[in-house]
């Protein structure tokens, strides 16, 4: 019944919706991940790591706890579902820097999170190249099977396109209560990730960026806190 | 005081006096006085006393004194330093002392210094300062974070602090005390002149006026003649007197009668919204035409700005207004005071009152009109309370962390700082003459490196440690950002009303701004009412609201549940012991005295000390009604911890509501029988252990802990504040704050930031300590009583269930709900299809 926002309180999720991309069945992890259980991949989209440090180079100094707490949550994330190939689509460091700033703890996560599968970074606009010295395959995009996964979603993709980039939220008003969530956003024909990293902000699913990459109906499938919440794009409200 | 005026007075100032026919007041001799012998001085009087003259007479007969300034080596410095919560004040006392000045021939260079003034005319101003300087605390702040506040500011004889009532006791006083402390730092022998109305503790004030150097050192203190005493009366409607609400419609014609009467009414309400309906419903009823005005803080300046022109210039009949006017320009020609809806405290109602009539040996007149049974009460409280002259006792608080970590960054931009030095001379500030070595430390860190227990970010210092030890900025860079982010006013986000015009949905004038988070609970179709108008809520395009005229009546009009301010502590208290004596009621109007009198028959009057709780069935739920009376910001904190409760004792609650008196809840579970069983404890259930884990559970979530911590990011700097029209730019590089504050409350919970924000909630938008108080005072003394049905008292809460948003309700059964209705609707549709 509680609500956290907090991304350590977002990975008791049981099974998950299941939703069908192009054939494929994929579950959405109401920790903000999708579960694609026939390849046993886990796919996760724009943990900006060391977006916390980023700020502190300019003068900023956000609290550096942000890789802590994203990676904490994917560690849990992959001990719940044990994948063989962990996929991170693109924006995965905040920016080129992020690598050499990460602390010991975080490098010996990442290193843990590679160990016994195959790891595969996707580039994004954040991290254009593969960066030196992280443990893991790099890649401009992956196709597997029916789906084709990459960081930014293409005009005119075909079936079956799994993208991050834009950080969709979605907003209701409920009984006079305006509620923000991270949320998946799918036509049937491709699926955007929310982001999952702690410090990622969100763009509205109203936006015309995101709405204008789906054709017409789309859902918003809100992250909770044990389950996701389907509803309907045209019932989410823009933000401003 | 001894000395007599013509020792005091030189012959020109005598002369002056004589020439309009006044003679010095006593208090304003004794200010000169206290002058001569060097003390610092608080002065308490009553508007219209001639207070700011009575500040600024020491300053003038010293200047008027002084060798020409040719004469001397080098040019000499500020003398007289005034200070002011609003810069139209300060503009106002600059205009209203020019004349006086002129008319004795002296020669004396007055000048104002406020954001709007033209910076070629501030950096002259450094260079070559003015005689008297009248400015805000912000603009302090500023020129003490400069290299040259030490040469600016060393000839320095004079502060003089107007209205410090209404600062001391807020972040912007916070930061006023540490400027005060460094101006102090600089010009050891200046006195400081405090200016304040009456207060229920002058000796916090008179704290404020010197250095604490650890035994509670005060300045002296000079109360005026308080002047004749107000008269003061509670509109006795014959109409019905409504069970709730708050726009005060049965006593409408009433008002607008007395409005007929006088030469010009202030209308003071409590919240724009009440304001924008009661202007609204004024203007129905106005068949004469009477100019009769809005004013409200959410009004766009210009529009504002003309009003008290108009006002100034008596072409006004009555202005409609809120705490926008509460302080401010004197206008002399307003002869009435109309207090709309419950006056909360009686320190506000007597500034309020005092707006009226500014000849001190008039009374000021001034009339309540409660808007509902409850407010009754509380008007009759509040008007005994302001007849006794008795102040609400001012809330106990200490200097706030954020604002101080504001201030460390700025004395860094000043020079190098030796942290010892800087400690010893902020722990002179009142605020925080209790201030400890620790917290300092943390504040300093803070501005170093974020003060993360991890300390990962020493490469990016913004204030580093040199070779000697003292602490200075890192580059100009940080100087700069220090000097954007001034100032402890952090506005919520506004957003311009923008009415679209007839022809497109883009083109028509802004009307106004209101709030972010007000129009988050907006769906397209809303109306509301702003500016005087029934408006359509179409879209949001970045930062404006697009809206339409319409023609509907009845708004949907999401009020603030009757108040900015909560019922204060020592109203309360007053309210509770009216109640609890029938024999005080014969001073009530009829009406009301029938309902407390049938309350006391069908169920139990609010005992002095202890707590009612009343249990019923109504409809097909179950209702638990408690009375604290602790006004709606500790009663909302209440009701979201008791509905934790009661779920986890798998009671089921649904949700509550509270206003200033009272808090229901209700659910789908019998209480009574609950209670009777054995299986809820009320003693339990408002225990206070419920400000442990349970509440912090709810600050996890509550987004009213996350704007309080927000706002102290903003004020500390840890957060760029979000200027107008930049905010399209800075969104891509601001964060959210929100995120921000569930990774460091889950990292580092013990953050100097999240303590600064757990202070604010004990007294800001949670009011825990009042809450706490309260659990420990009806501890053992509850009163339960299980009703067949509503009991009288209960009503007015009741018909808020409903009318107001339900301020709590887990989010996550809120998004269930949101899904079943899109479910619902789909399943209608199929229906039609088949159908």
């Amino acid at each position: 019944m509680q609500a956290r926002e907090a991304v350590e309180e977002r990975d008791v999720a049981q099974d998950g919706a299941a939703v069908t991309l192009a054939g494929a069945t994929l579950v959405l992890d109401a920790a903000g991940a999708l579960w694609w259980p026939s390849e046993r991949m886990l796919i996760v989209a724009d943990l900006h790591l060391e977006k916390g440090s980023a700020f502190a180079v300019r003068g900023v100094p956000l609290p550096p706890y942000d890789s802590r707490a994203t990676l904490d949550l994917l560690a849990r994330i992959v001990a719940r579902r044990r994948p063989r190939v962990l996929v991170a689509l693109g924006d995965s460091f905040h920016d080129r820097g992020g690598v050499d700033r990460l602390g010991p703890d975080e490098r010996a996560s990442l290193a843990a999170l590679a160990r016994g599968r195959d790891l595969v970074w996707i580039a994004g606009n954040h991290d254009p190249a593969p960066m030196p010295g992280l443990a893991g395959d790099s890649a401009d995009e992956l196709r597997v099977g029916p789906l084709t996964l990459r960081h930014e979603p293409e005009a005119g993709a075909d079936e079956g396109e799994i993208a991050g980039h834009f950080h969709p939220v979605a907003r209701v008003v409920v009984r006079g209560r305006s509620l923000r969530r991270r949320c998946f956003a799918t036509d049937g024909r491709r699926l955007v990730l929310p982001a999952l990293g702690a410090y990622a902000g969100g763009l509205n699913i109203r936006d015309a960026a995101l709405a204008g990459l789906f054709g017409g109906a789309y859902d918003a499938h809100l992250v909770g806190a044990a389950r996701t919440y389907r509803i309907a794009h045209h019932a989410c409200l823009p933000d401003r | 005081m001894d000395a007599a005026p013509d020792d005091l007075l030189p012959e020109p100032f005598r002369r002056w006096f004589a020439g309009r026919g006044w003679a010095p007041r006593a208090h304003q001799l004794e200010l000169l006085a206290q002058a001569r012998e060097g003390r610092s001085t608080l002065l308490i009087a009553p508007t219209g006393a001639g207070k700011t003259l009575a500040g600024f007479l020491p300053s003038l007969v010293e200047l008027a004194g002084r060798p020409t300034p040719r004469n001397s080596a080098r040019p000499p410095g500020l003398h007289t330093l005034y200070i002011s919560p609003l810069k139209a004040l300060a503009v106002d006392v600059a205009r209203n002392l020019e004349r006086p000045a002129q008319e004795m021939g002296l020669a004396v260079r007055i000048e104002t210094r406020t954001g709007d003034t033209p910076a070629s005319r501030r950096q002259r101003q450094r260079r070559d300062p003015p005689d008297i300087l009248l400015t805000t605390p912000e603009q302090i702040a500023l020129l003490l974070a400069s290299a040259d506040a030490e040469p600016l500011f060393a000839d320095l004889k004079r502060i003089v602090l107007d209205e410090l009532h209404a600062l001391a006791g807020s972040k912007r006083g916070d930061l006023l005390s540490l400027g005060l402390a460094r101006l102090r730092a600089i010009a050891p022998m200046a006195q400081t002149v405090g200016l304040s109305a009456t207060v229920a503790d002058p000796d916090t004030l008179r704290r404020w006026l010197v250095p604490q150097r650890g035994n509670g050192e005060m300045g002296e203190l000079v109360v005026a003649d308080p002047g004749a005493a107000p008269d003061l009366s509670m509109l006795d409607s014959a109409a019905h007197v409504p069970w709730a609400g708050h726009t005060a419609r049965h006593s409408l014609k009433e008002i607008y009668r007395l409005i007929e009467r006088h030469t010009t009414t202030l209308v003071f309400v409590n919240t724009r919204m009440q304001a924008e309906l009661l202007f609204q419903e004024l203007w129905h009823i106005n068949d004469a035409n009477l100019p009769i005005a809005l004013h409200h803080g959410s009004l766009d300046v210009s529009q504002r700005r003309r009003v008290e022109a108009a006002m100034g210039e008596g072409k006004l009949k009555a202005v409609v207004c809120t705490s926008s006017l509460d302080l401010g320009i004197d206008w002399g020609a307003v002869d009435l005071v109309v207090n709309v809806g419950a006056p909360k405290g009686s320190s506000r109602l007597m500034q309020r009152i005092g707006r009226a009539n500014h000849r001190l040996d008039e009374p000021s007149r001034a009339v309540l009109v409660p808007a509902n049974r409850f407010e009754v009460l509380e008007c009759r409280a509040a008007l005994e309370a302001v007849r006794a002259g008795a102040q609400d006792s001012a809330v106990v608080r200490s200097g706030a962390l954020d604002v101080l970590a504001q201030h460390v960054l700025g004395m860094a931009c000043a020079g190098p700082f030796e942290a010892d030095a800087l400690f010893a001379e902020i722990a002179s500030a009142e605020p925080y003459a209790d201030l400890s070595r620790a917290d300092f430390d943390d504040v300093v860190g803070f501005n170093a490196t974020g003060g993360y227990a991890l300390r990962a970010y020493e490469r990016f210092a913004r204030i580093r440690q040199r070779k000697d030890g003292s602490w200075r900025v890192a580059n100009p860079q940080v100087a700069q950002q220090y000097r954007l982010n001034v100032g402890t006013i952090v506005e919520s986000t506004m957003l311009k009303v923008r009415l679209a015009s007839a022809k497109s949905r883009y083109g028509g004038r802004v009307l106004g701004e209101v709030e972010e988070y007000f129009v988050e609970t907006m769906s397209p179709g809303d109306t509301f009412v702003f500016a005087g108008e029934v408006l359509e809520y179409l879209t949001i395009h970045e930062n404006e609201v697009r809206v339409a005229r319409t023609s509907a009546k009845e708004p949907r009009v999401p009020s603030y549940a009757g108040g900015k301010f909560p019922l204060s502590t020592f109203l309360a208290a007053r309210v509770r012991a009216l109640l609890s004596a029938p024999e005080r009621w014969r001073s009530l109007p009829g009406q009301v005295r029938d309902w407390l009198e049938l309350q006391k028959l069908r169920s139990r009057l609010p005992g002095r000390e202890d707590l009612l709780v009343e249990t019923f069935p109504r409809g097909d739920r179950y209702h638990l009604v408690a009375y604290p009376f602790e006004g709606r910001l500790a009663h909302q904190t209440l009701g979201m911890l008791l509905t934790r409760r009661l779920d986890r004792a798998g009671l089921h609650p649904l949700g509550f509501m509270a206003n200033d008196y009272a808090l229901v809840i209700y659910g789908v579970s019998d209480m009574s029988l609950a209670t009777a069983q054995g299986r809820l404890s009320l003693d339990a259930l408002f225990d206070a252990d419920m400000l442990g884990d349970d509440l912090e559970e709810w600050l996890a979530e509550s987004a009213l802990m996350k704007r309080t911590f927000r706002q102290c990011a903003v004020i500390a700097g840890l957060i760029e504040r979000r200027f107008p029209g930049k905010e399209k730019n800075s969104r891509q590089v601001t964060m959210s704050t929100d995120l921000v504050y569930d990774v460091l409350r889950r990292h580092e919970p013990g953050h100097v930031l999240l303590r600064a924000a757990r202070a604010d909630a004990a007294t800001g938008l949670l009011d825990i300590r009042r809450l706490s108080d309260m659990l420990a005072r009806i501890r053992g003394r509850i009163d339960h009583v299980a009703l067949p049905r509503v009991s009288p008292l209960a009503v007015p809460v009741m018909l808020e269930i409903g009318r107001e948003m339900v301020a709590g309700g887990a989010s996550e059964a809120l998004l269930a709900e949101a899904e079943d209705e899109l479910i619902r609707e789909a399943m209608d549709g199929a229906g039609e299809g088949s159908g």
